[in-house]
């Protein structure tokens, strides 16, 4: 259309003006502060790479990254497989179906803050909803939040609060699937079980390809439960690079060294959805 | 030859009728794992509103029982200690400006991006794209010092200009998708009406997209009133708090207080779940379509 260039112009600056200064221009000055030995405001001294080195050599980050790594782990296991069978569960039933879709998706809308503060609750010592039923069951206390099962206590809340999401675009996708292909495979005779894991399965692959790389770039922004539960703790036996990246910028003020922690967030993010695009590739298939 | 119905159903759906559906021990096998799921996302928030109308001291006596003298104390406490109605405010104002300027400002760029030809539009619709993968964390030192110098921290400006620009390429993608779909002859008879492009915007894209801008609110909101990690950095005073902040505190202050918890829980998740259950389909493609956002 004539003069749409002024259009263009008009309809566009506002939104790049915006994300230009508090999006773009942010994420590249995080990159430089990085090389910097700063408390963000008066001392500001240029180190090159001693950042990353202390980074290399603190063993709480590393802990920090193992258990982000282990948390990965147990959530992509647990919350796209609990998904996919629940999935498949509904798609097979006709009564209820809404129900269930309504009650499994509804912990995503909550914040993590609310979950945090509720599971705190349930696994709570003197009067915990988990401590309250042993009680009733005659049993002992137990003591749920130790150095050896802070990780698993904060990856339960982290699961359930989306396996709902899975639940959604697994479900979506199985219902999509044309009617033609299963018509094709009785033909060839593949029947029962088999089915589901020779046709179902496969052509939604790239629905749970997509689901895993989601799960998995999803762990790494962990702040909101793990804050509000354990604080990373006991010890730093649940820290995780979210919660330490806060601790170290803003309430240890060593803000360069949190800018190095969001750096490293951030690379390891984009390698893992790269590596698991690529080795999830050779298994897709389109319909 | 398949009847009328039969012949309705997916091949999948007939298999499933006959291997799970229709066998009974299947059929009941399934209702209860379905069912065990369902009560583990609706028991522990039952308990936690069942609580909340129970003294702290029932509340650990009593915890599964109904409560035997309901008192809306714990609420009382929640406005009267920590504020929480000033904290509710502060939530509103500050995620309803969000949604607002998101969608003003990000619905004229995503007309901009679907319907007019540019030369960088390529480049454009691949940075939106690349800035989905921006977390929270790789921008908020920088944003926390901009904050500081221009004296805003702690006021509500701090937090709604980072999750405008947080969430700007995510709706400006999302509805400049919808716009594309729209046939171009609408475009054309707009022209010939005699209107120019922003009221082609206002009077015909605008009211025909409504859906995809529901979907970008809806998220956009839930997303800004969920956060914590940048609220916390940029206003965690008391004057401006959000409710998420206040949480926060309720657990690391007033942790023994089980009613007051309960109670503060049951305030934050109750005004978004009557909004979800009214507005369930959009809910689920928000977050569906936002499933990629940093």
């Amino acid at each position: 259309m004539k003069g749409d260039k002024l259009y263009v112009f008009l309809f566009l600056t506002p939104a790049f003006v915006i994300t230009g200064i508090f999006l773009y221009y942010p994420f590249v000055d995080n990159i430089l502060q990085s090389f910097y030995k700063t408390d963000g405001f008066f001392n500001s001294t240029f180190i090159g790479l001693d950042n990353y080195v202390r980074l290399w050599s603190d063993e709480i980050a590393r802990e920090a990254l193992f258990n982000s790594l282990e948390l990965m782990l147990y959530v992509t296991i647990f919350q796209v497989g609990i998904a996919l069978v629940l999935a498949i569960m509904v798609n097979a039933i006709t009564k209820g179906a809404g129900f269930y879709r309504t009650t499994f998706f509804f912990p995503i809308v909550i914040s993590g803050a609310a979950i945090g503060l509720l599971f705190t609750l349930i696994y709570n010592y003197r009067n915990g909803l988990l401590n309250e039923i042993l009680v009733n069951l005659g049993l002992e206390r137990v003591l749920w939040l130790t150095e050896q099962s802070s990780l698993y206590m904060v990856a339960i809340p982290t699961i359930w609060n989306y396996v709902g999401f899975y639940f959604v675009i697994l479900l979506t996708a199985i219902q999509k699937i044309p009617n033609d292909f299963y018509e094709a495979a009785a033909l060839e005779g593949i029947t029962g079980v088999q089915k589901m894991f020779k046709l179902t399965i496969p052509l939604i692959v790239s629905d749970l390809k997509t689901c895993i790389v989601l799960a998995i770039t999803g762990t790494l922004k962990i702040f909101e439960l793990v804050y509000i539960i354990t604080r990373g703790g006991p010890g730093s036996s649940s820290e995780v690079l979210g919660t330490y990246m806060y601790q170290k910028a803003f309430e240890d003020t060593a803000m360069g060294y949190g800018a190095t922690i969001a750096v490293v967030i951030v690379v390891l993010g984009l390698s893992l959805a790269f590596i698991t695009n690529k080795l999830l590739q050779k298994e897709e298939v389109t319909y | 030859m398949h009847s009328y119905t039969e012949d309705r159903l997916t091949f999948w759906e007939r298999f499933q009728e006959r291997y799970f559906t229709q066998s009974k021990i299947g059929k009941i096998f399934i209702y209860v794992i379905l069912t065990l799921w369902s009560m583990t996302t609706i028991f522990p928030l039952a308990w936690v509103f069942l609580n909340s109308f129970k003294e702290s001291r029932e509340i650990i006596t009593d915890t599964f029982k109904m409560p035997t003298d309901p008192t809306m104390q714990n609420y009382v406490n929640a406005f009267e200690t920590v504020n929480i109605g000033k904290s509710y405010m502060n939530s509103f104002i500050i995620s309803g400006s969000v949604v607002l300027l998101v969608l003003f400002i990000g619905g004229l760029a995503a007309f901009a991006m679907a319907r007019m030809q540019f030369k960088l539009r390529g480049v454009l619709q691949a940075l939106l794209i690349a800035s989905l993968l921006i977390p929270a964390f790789a921008t908020i030192v920088p944003v926390y010092r901009m904050m500081i110098q221009m004296d805003l921290v702690n006021t509500y400006l701090a937090l709604i200009i980072p999750h405008t620009a947080g969430n700007l390429p995510f709706a400006i993608l999302v509805i400049s998708g919808y716009m594309a779909t729209i046939p171009k002859e609408l475009e054309e008879a707009s022209v010939m009406d005699g209107c120019g492009r922003f009221k082609m915007f206002t009077r015909v894209f605008l009211p025909i997209s409504l859906p995809s801008f529901a979907t970008v609110g809806i998220f956009v909101f839930l997303w800004s009133y969920n956060d914590l990690f940048s609220s916390l950095v940029l206003v965690s005073h008391e004057s401006v708090a959000p409710i998420v902040v206040l949480l926060s505190n309720v657990s690391s202050q007033y942790g023994t207080d089980y009613g007051l918890m309960t109670a503060a829980i049951a305030m934050t998740v109750i005004p978004v779940l009557i909004f979800y259950l009214v507005a369930q389909k959009t809910f689920e493609k928000g977050a569906t379509s936002g499933a990629v956002k940093g």
